[in-house]
């Protein structure tokens, strides 16, 4: 047993004094009279600590009363009005939560009229040929050295097949194909997974482009039909371009930015 | 029939055929007619069969599709067989036309949110809307610039309503108060009525030729009651408390019953016709999810009241109200007020509440939930919107299916017909309204210009303009 409960031990060995109940309550009554007598007539840093204790007591009591009272008291209900205002028939619909103006195309037109050529990674660093491929000597004496394997992640499209062996000059490792990227809205501030549809460009070199080399930098089209864009026709806009944020070769992953 | 043998001793092509109207009941006896009859003789045929004194425009019909050639090109197309009687189902047609509605008038700036409900005057002349920055705004038509701005709500304004004599117009939020303005001088006529304690989401008048001048109308509202307030004496009349949950629709009807649809999946009917409080009469269930929409086959009726295609104006009550009530009683016709209800579940129902309380037909076909359904304002049509992006159209006596029309590649939100029935407006969340051709069962026009998606559209009870409304805080006013 832990050494301080002897107290409690004798208390259930021998009971109580019959009058416990009545004296503690005499004294609680007493106490405040004992604490405003001791407030009164401390003097010093003892009157100071008590002093400061009481205000501090006080406050306390103050907010824990406010509060209660705001309980039971009537005030008004209505939440104050929100932006984005939908119909009677959408609210209470899950379609309604969506993050926001999805559609808005003429902001999207004013955008691209502004900066049609601005991307958010404006400069990149470039990539050298030999960083770019690993050479791979082929022949039976392994002496021939013309074939190159891409040491980046690409897109291949979905019906690729590889070429005949003694044809293919440039390798692109099945590890390294991706067909999908993480596309962030920039403006809803939130990420979709989206198919690639191709690449639009590589900054290292239009041979990279039409490798299918996704670097750092580079612009590919993803297909935005979930997204459920619409033009000002009306028709539903299926690719957007994005450009390639990280370096995919690296992460095992493709991130992306929309360009709106 | 003299005429008739004449006809075939020349061409000696005939065709044994019949009259019938929509419910399938013959008109006359089977005739012979010749093969190169067309529209206008078969027009002239029903009229004399009818006995009208005025010549009326009719369609026709045969199995379903309407007959735009002559009887024996439609013969030879479609291979029908010459020993039995062909059966033409004549159609009454509005004996005016509404122009097709093919370019914008005006877009007009002013609401600060989305704009959530539009509504023309039962008139015409007059246009209201209602928006997320908690304002209602009328428009002046003839300038197509704002009039007034009517402050006063203190959420957004879910639903707006003329009264069917056009003298009030009520708008209800999402606070759930009811605020009644005179739209003469944009004011509100004393404070807002409180007593639903969430938004409100429908709102309907009582019809002209139950009582005028305009005195009482009933809103619906989510805390899942149904209320009836009186203009005159500011506050509320009667409560209907019945659903279980969020009331959605509300329609009162031309027989003195009032119609609610709620989520909790039923239909319940309220009787107000006999003096004192308002009865439970009826419980309609059906569906299996919520209902979301009512639409009786008299509702363009009961909510243009007296007014009509001619522009007649009268002078004393009694004469609007037997107008009004003449107007009803050709609206209603011989199979009596239908109800068509629109749900969640992807189903309309077609109900003839007079014979039974069991449906008449399901309307199955959509692939997703039916956000509006809205009978022409003939009555012979029932148009129904839905989330899959296509609107259907369904007889509206048989509640048969007659067509899908699509071209939409979002949700339809909203539709509208046009005063004669040929045509329908259909608003969709991809940011397009379109016009189509009812007789051709085609797209008839293509209304691009909003930048975002359409919530609310109306076409005016004159025919001339459509008004639109939606996310992108304008109005767009469309004309022919």
């Amino acid at each position: 047993m832990a050494q301080g409960n002897y107290m409690d031990l004798h208390r259930k060995r021998h009971g109580q004094r019959f009058d416990h109940h009545e004296r503690n309550r005499k004294r609680d009554a007493r106490k405040a009279h004992k604490h405003s007598y001791e407030a009164q007539n401390s003097l010093g840093l003892k009157g100071k600590l008590i002093s400061k204790k009481n205000y501090r007591d006080k406050a306390l009591m103050k907010k824990t009363m406010k509060m209660h009272e705001e309980s039971s008291s009537r005030r008004k209900t209505d939440e104050d009005v929100q932006e984005g205002a939908v119909p009677a028939y959408l609210l209470d619909r899950n379609e309604t939560s969506r993050a926001k103006v999805l559609s808005n195309t003429i902001k999207q037109k004013r955008k691209e009229k502004a900066g049609k050529w601005e991307v958010p990674l404006s400069k990149v660093r470039p990539v050298a040929e030999d960083e770019m491929f690993r050479v791979i000597r082929s022949g039976k004496r392994k002496t021939k050295q013309w074939k190159r394997m891409v040491t980046k992640a690409t897109f291949v499209g979905p019906g690729f097949t590889r070429k005949p062996p003694k044809y293919e000059r440039f390798i692109r490792p099945s590890g390294l194909r991706f067909t999908k990227a993480h596309v962030t809205h920039p403006e809803l501030k939130c990420t979709f997974c989206l198919e690639i549809i191709g690449i639009k460009k590589n900054p290292n070199g239009p041979m990279y482009t039409s490798l299918g080399v996704m670097t750092r930098g580079t612009i590919i089209e993803v297909n935005v039909s979930e997204l459920g864009l619409v033009t000002p026709g009306g028709k539903v806009v299926w690719g957007k371009y994005a450009q390639v944020t990280n370096n995919p070769e690296l992460d095992g992953c493709i991130n992306a930015v929309l360009l709106v | 029939m003299g005429m008739e043998t004449e006809m075939e001793m020349e061409t000696g092509n005939i065709v044994l055929c019949r009259f019938i109207d929509t419910e399938g009941i013959p008109l006359g006896d089977p005739m012979y007619i010749p093969h190169q009859t067309g529209r206008l003789q078969l027009t002239e045929l029903a009229n004399r069969f009818l006995n009208n004194e005025e010549k009326l425009p009719y369609s026709f019909y045969v199995s379903g599709e309407e007959l735009l050639v002559s009887v024996g090109t439609y013969i030879e197309k479609r291979k029908v067989s010459m020993e039995k009687i062909l059966m033409i189902v004549y159609r009454q047609q509005a004996v005016f036309r509404t122009r097709p509605i093919n370019r914008i008038s005006a877009s007009i700036a002013g609401h600060e949110d989305s704009v959530l409900c539009v509504s023309f005057s039962p008139d015409g002349n007059q246009l209201a809307s209602g928006s997320g920055d908690t304002t209602v705004r009328l428009w002046d038509l003839n300038t197509q610039t704002p009039m007034f701005t009517c402050r006063g709500h203190r959420n957004w304004v879910m639903c707006i309503a003329w009264s069917p004599d056009g003298k009030h117009l009520v708008s209800g939020s999402k606070a759930g108060e009811v605020c009644c303005w005179n739209p003469k001088t944009g004011e509100l006529s004393g404070s807002p009525l409180t007593g639903h304690k969430k938004w409100i989401t429908g709102i309907s008048w009582e019809p002209v030729h139950l009582s005028y001048p305009c005195r009482r109308f009933v809103t619906s509202s989510r805390d899942g009651d149904a209320r009836i307030w009186d203009i005159t004496l500011k506050k509320c009349v009667a409560s209907l408390t019945g659903h279980t949950s969020c009331v959605t629709c509300v329609k009162w009807g031309g027989e003195g019953i009032i119609y609610t649809g709620s989520r909790d999946c039923t239909i319940i009917l309220w009787d107000v016709s006999q003096e004192g409080a308002p009865r439970f009469k009826l419980q309609l269930k059906n569906h299996g999810h919520w209902v979301n929409s009512l639409s009786l086959s008299t509702d363009y009726v009961l909510r243009t009241g007296a007014f009509d295609h001619t522009g007649k104006q009268y002078s004393s009550p009694e004469e609007v109200r037997k107008a009004a009530l003449k107007r009803y009683d050709q609206a209603k016709g011989n199979s009596g007020e239908r109800l068509v209800s629109g749900s969640d579940d992807f189903t309309v129902t077609l109900w003839e509440q007079s014979v039974s309380n069991k449906p008449k037909k399901h309307l199955l076909g959509h692939q997703q939930l039916v956000n509006h359904v809205y009978f022409s304002p003939n009555g012979q049509w029932i148009a129904s919107a839905s989330f899959d992006g296509s609107v259907r159209i369904w007889d509206g006596i048989t509640g048969d299916y007659i067509t899908t029309l699509r071209r939409h590649v979002g949700c339809v939100y909203q539709i509208s017909w046009s005063p004669d029935s040929r045509m329908l407006l259909s608003g969709s969340k991809d940011s397009t309204l379109k016009v189509w051709d009812i007789g051709l069962r085609k797209l008839k026009q293509d209304l691009p210009g909003h930048a975002d998606e359409v919530y609310a559209v109306d076409w005016s009870p004159d025919g001339e303009r459509v008004v639109s409304g939606g996310k992108d805080k304008c109005l767009k006013l469309w004309v022919g």
